[in-house]
């Protein structure tokens, strides 16, 4: 944690981006989280992952609980409206406020405890309804700012710091969004970069409920031997199933790849991703083949990563809803008032 | 045996039924029919929380005055459930009358000599009638309507156009339902005297009246005041709020060009997720609200705090039902005063809002969106059984064409853009309101983290004392503002005056505008006003400081309100004198005139001490 405030000044020369956006535009305040912690990494990738895709960073609202990983929203888009609201509920509000405006991109940033433990509830229901969102579980499988207890993402027989060992059964939120219909699950690692970029960037062009599990080791109370959410350990257990590539908007792919080395998943609102398979017989749009892998790997002590299944038909929650194009909090009283006559009708049929 | 009943206009019938027999729209054409001939009825529906066998009353009070208030006790009991037999004959008020049913004999034991009974053998004459078992039950409840009918001078036509209404496009089944009318008059005719000492005669006490429940009031008032988003979780007695409101969106709110919805309803997990969707969707623009009652304001509390602290504009109709815990679901109370007015950890005050019927749940059903967007906070719209789950006639609801909806403080991208400082807590107005924006408004400017914990003026995380500090005291000093625009009490005073007040509000309203009357009748004029709202208006205060004794009639065990009172208002506790009905039934204007006779009594009684030389 640095005490210097941040220097407004930009490099004349920075690169923009489509919207003539520079990265320094996406950047927010400066992180108050430990040095080397894992999810200001993220922070960094959600940096990234929104400058290369050129969204405006006003037109996302970005939403968290409580915890270590729902402070970092003041870090990154600080020309976006944030909301930091209560333990394990940043589900529901996310969910109000995508109803009122479905013309937003609406990020979710929670924790393991945020989301597995005081908000499993929440984590399961907004996913369930399909949610259009990019839900991102910053997972260090330890509760950080009251220093030190097990979440409830600890594996079975990890150690904590002060040398406990922990006995519950682990939650797998890649693999329970699996179960609960969400429609773009990945999982991935704040280590390494690259593919949380583009697994985010991919996320954000999803039109679902979208879920990245993404381990974030804690360097104060987590990073230790015996601990299964360190940098080491996930970095000897991490397994990518594969790479995306690319990720286009409706432009044509212009890049060749080596027939059944790739595979191009087309959304139905035309966005395409394009994934290298690292696992030959991986079929990311199988959910029940992805439920098994998990399990497998698991079993093996393996942590799978990339994205584990996408929905190429996925709709959202306002198309379960059948809610006018038109935001609903641009509707005034000539769109919402049924008026005096009505009322008038409406009185006369109750005599 | 007493002389029996007698009176035209003016006398309650009871039925007792069984639960799930589809008694209660016959029931219900009964009331009707009686409001179609002018007479003011209020029928009151007395369930259990059960869908099917238990016992469940239906209450209809007949008051040629106009009193909607529950009376208390019975003249006319309609006894169609056995297992509760006993209790009903019991309860017929000395001269009152037992229509039954008399298929099978009934040992005298059982009966009472002070009462009329009218036995007719209705099982016998439906099993006769009708094969079907299902038609057998559902006629035997129409063919007491015509017997009824009869024995009270209720005009069958009125009956007959109800009906014709009700199945309107089902000839057939309008037909089946005047058989069954008709055939249970004749035989009341024939083997009944008819008519009895309770009749009705046609009157012109109706007016233009509507009858309608709370809930779908409160849902219409919604509509009207521009909700867009609501998130709910089904809990008894406020299920029919959302359900009225989707109702009335499907009627008036489909968008003609895309066959789409202009609202997003929720069924959400629970109560928790329900406020949760509610301040998201306001914290993001859209006018929102959930219904609910006391186990879900419980749940809510968290949130609520964060509303308060955050200035999220929200909406809560709270339905109250008998507490604590799971108390009685289906009975009535106002045991939640207390709990909304102060939701919440550390320092928090909400807006309550008081109606006494359902045209004043319709209006402040539209406004609490007007208040709670200029206050930007909680506005909680304090129904409760008695209002929200029965029919009631009242005032037919107005609406002012020229109405604009009031949006509150936000600065859209025209003001950020010329400049103009935004501070999302900045006072700018001095009234205690700050501004805010809508998220996207504008790329560079207005963009705020929103958060429960402390910030300053420019919502800036802070812990430090005096910007904490400043900041609740801007707080109370909105909440202040909030006295000045929530709806004002009502002030009835008896025609010479009275050093004697009364305070009440809410459902209570009926039966202390009948207990008035009666006291007045007894001697004992008492000045009424009702309070509308929390903040207090300074006329309650000076209400209480202009007279002698004051009373504080409620419905519940601990004076929720005069507590209140004595906070808020700084109140001298020896000042408020308590009438409290708690046992869950809605209170009469017997209960109330009782009451407060038999304390101005004991009063009167000189105390001990000084009486001694």
């Amino acid at each position: 944690m640095t005490f210097l405030p941040k220097p407004k000044l930009h490099h004349p020369e920075l690169p923009t981006n489509a919207i003539g956006l520079t990265r320094r535009d996406y950047e927010g305040a400066i992180s108050t989280l430990c040095a080397g912690c894992g999810h200001d990494s993220i922070s960094a990738a959600i940096i990234r992952a929104c400058f290369e895709l050129a969204l405006p960073p006003h037109r996302i609202a970005k939403l968290s609980g409580i915890g270590c990983s729902s402070k970092t929203p003041t870090y990154f888009l600080g020309q976006a409206h944030g909301f930091n609201s209560v333990h394990g509920r940043m589900p529901s509000v996310l969910t109000g406020a995508n109803l009122a405006n479905r013309d937003l991109i609406y990020l979710g940033v929670s924790g393991d405890g945020d989301s597995a433990s005081i908000g499993l509830g929440q984590f399961a229901h907004a996913l369930r309804r399909g949610v259009n969102m990019v839900y991102v579980v910053e997972n260090n499988g330890v509760y950080g700012l009251t220093k030190g207890q097990f979440s409830a993402t600890s594996d079975r027989g990890s150690k904590s710091k002060k040398g406990a060992v922990n006995a519950d059964t682990a939650i797998d939120l890649a693999g329970l969004a699996l179960e609960l219909g969400a429609s773009f699950v990945a999982r991935s690692f704040s280590g390494d970069r690259e593919q949380l970029v583009s697994l985010l960037k991919a996320a954000l062009l999803h039109p679902g409920a979208a879920i990245i599990d993404c381990i974030s080791p804690c360097v104060a109370f987590n990073n230790h031997a015996g601990s299964t959410k360190s940098y080491d350990y996930v970095r000897h257990h991490n397994e990518a199933v594969n790479r995306i590539e690319i990720i286009t908007g409706r432009e044509p792919i212009a890049v060749d790849y080596a027939p059944g080395t790739t595979v191009a998943v087309t959304q139905h609102d035309g966005t395409v991703l394009r994934l290298r398979k690292l696992a030959a017989d991986y079929d990311i749009e199988d959910r029940a083949a992805a439920i098994g892998f998990l399990e497998g790997r698991r079993r093996e002590g393996e942590i799978a990563t990339g994205l584990l299944y996408v929905d190429p038909d996925a709709q959202d929650l306002h198309a379960h809803l059948g809610t006018i194009e038109t935001p609903l909090n641009a509707l005034d009283e000539t769109a919402l008032c049924p008026g005096a006559d009505a009322l008038a009708a409406i009185n006369a049929a109750l005599r | 045996m007493p002389q029996p009943l007698a009176s035209v206009n003016d006398f309650v019938v009871k039925f007792a039924n069984v639960n799930g027999s589809g008694s209660a729209s016959a029931n219900r054409l009964f009331a009707r029919a009686i409001q179609r001939m002018g007479i003011p009825a209020t029928p009151r529906n007395i369930f259990p929380s059960n869908i099917q066998g238990l016992p469940t009353w239906y209450e209809v009070r007949v008051s040629e005055a106009g009193h909607l208030g529950a009376r208390g006790g019975v003249d006319l009991m309609v006894a169609m459930n056995p297992q509760t037999w006993d209790q009903d004959v019991a309860a017929i008020d000395a001269g009152g009358y037992l229509f039954y049913d008399s298929t099978r004999p009934i040992p005298r034991a059982r009966l009472r000599e002070d009462i009329t009974l009218l036995g007719l053998p209705l099982t016998e004459i439906c099993n006769r009638e009708y094969a079907d078992p299902r038609e057998r039950q559902l006629f035997k409840n129409i063919l007491y309507v015509g017997a009824l009918a009869a024995l009270l001078d209720l005009e069958i036509p009125v009956v007959e156009a109800l009906l014709a209404e009700q199945f309107k496009g089902k000839e057939k089944l309008i037909a089946a339902n005047l058989h069954a009318l008709h055939l249970g008059r004749d035989q009341a005719r024939a083997h009944l005297p008819c008519p009895i000492g309770l009749r009705l005669r046609r009157s012109d006490g109706v007016g233009d009246r509507i009858f309608i429940d709370g809930n779908s009031a409160a849902a219409l008032g919604a509509v009207y005041g521009g909700a867009t988003v609501a998130a709910w979780y089904p809990i008894t007695p406020s299920t029919s709020v959302a359900e009225a409101f989707e109702r009335y969106c499907r009627r008036t709110r489909i968008d003609p060009a895309t066959g789409k919805n202009r609202f997003a309803i929720v069924q959400a997990e629970d109560e928790l997720a329900a406020i949760g969707m509610v301040i998201g969707a306001a914290w993001n623009g859209a006018r929102a609200f959930t219904a609910t009652s006391g186990p879900g304001i419980s749940l809510m509390q968290e949130f609520l705090g964060l509303a308060y602290f955050a200035e999220i504009p929200a909406v809560i109709f709270d339905v109250q039902r008998g507490g604590p815990s799971t108390g009685m679901p289906t009975r009535t109370q106002q045991a939640d005063v207390l709990l909304c007015a102060y939701a919440s950890h550390g320092d928090t005050k909400h807006v309550l809002l008081f109606p006494q019927d359902p045209a004043e749940s319709f209006a402040f059903g539209a406004t609490a969106f007007d208040l709670a967007e200029r206050l930007q906070t909680p506005v909680f719209v304090m129904l409760d059984l008695d209002i929200g789950m029965n029919e009631r006639l009242c005032t037919p609801f107005a609406w002012d064409p020229a109405r604009r909806y009031d949006r509150g403080k936000v600065m859209g991208f025209d003001e950020l853009e010329s400049g103009r400082d935004f501070g999302r807590y900045l006072d700018l107005d001095e009234d205690g309101i700050p501004w805010r924006t809508y998220p996207g408004a504008h790329p560079t400017r207005g963009a705020f983290f929103t958060r429960g914990s402390s910030k300053d003026r420019y919502a800036r995380y802070t812990e430090a004392g005096a910007a904490y500090a400043d900041n609740m005291q801007r707080l109370t000093l909105k909440f202040e503002t909030a006295r000045g625009l929530v709806p004002h009490p009502v002030r009835h005073d008896a025609p010479e005056g009275s050093r004697i007040g009364v305070l009440y509000y809410g459902s209570t309203s009926p039966a202390m505008d009948e207990a008035a009357e009666l006291l007045a009748a007894r001697g004992t004029a008492v000045d009424c006003l009702r309070i509308r709202a929390f903040p207090f208006h300074d006329d309650v205060a000076a209400f209480i400081r202009e007279h002698e004794t004051v009373f504080v009639v409620e419905q519940n065990r601990d004076a929720q309100l005069r507590s209140l009172l004595l906070i808020e208002a700084e109140i001298d506790p020896a000042r408020l004198k308590r009438v409290l009905h708690y046992d869950g039934t809605p209170i009469t204007a017997r209960f109330i005139a009782e009451a407060i006779a038999e304390n101005l009594a004991l009063s009167r009684i000189a105390p001990l001490r000084k009486a001694t030389p």
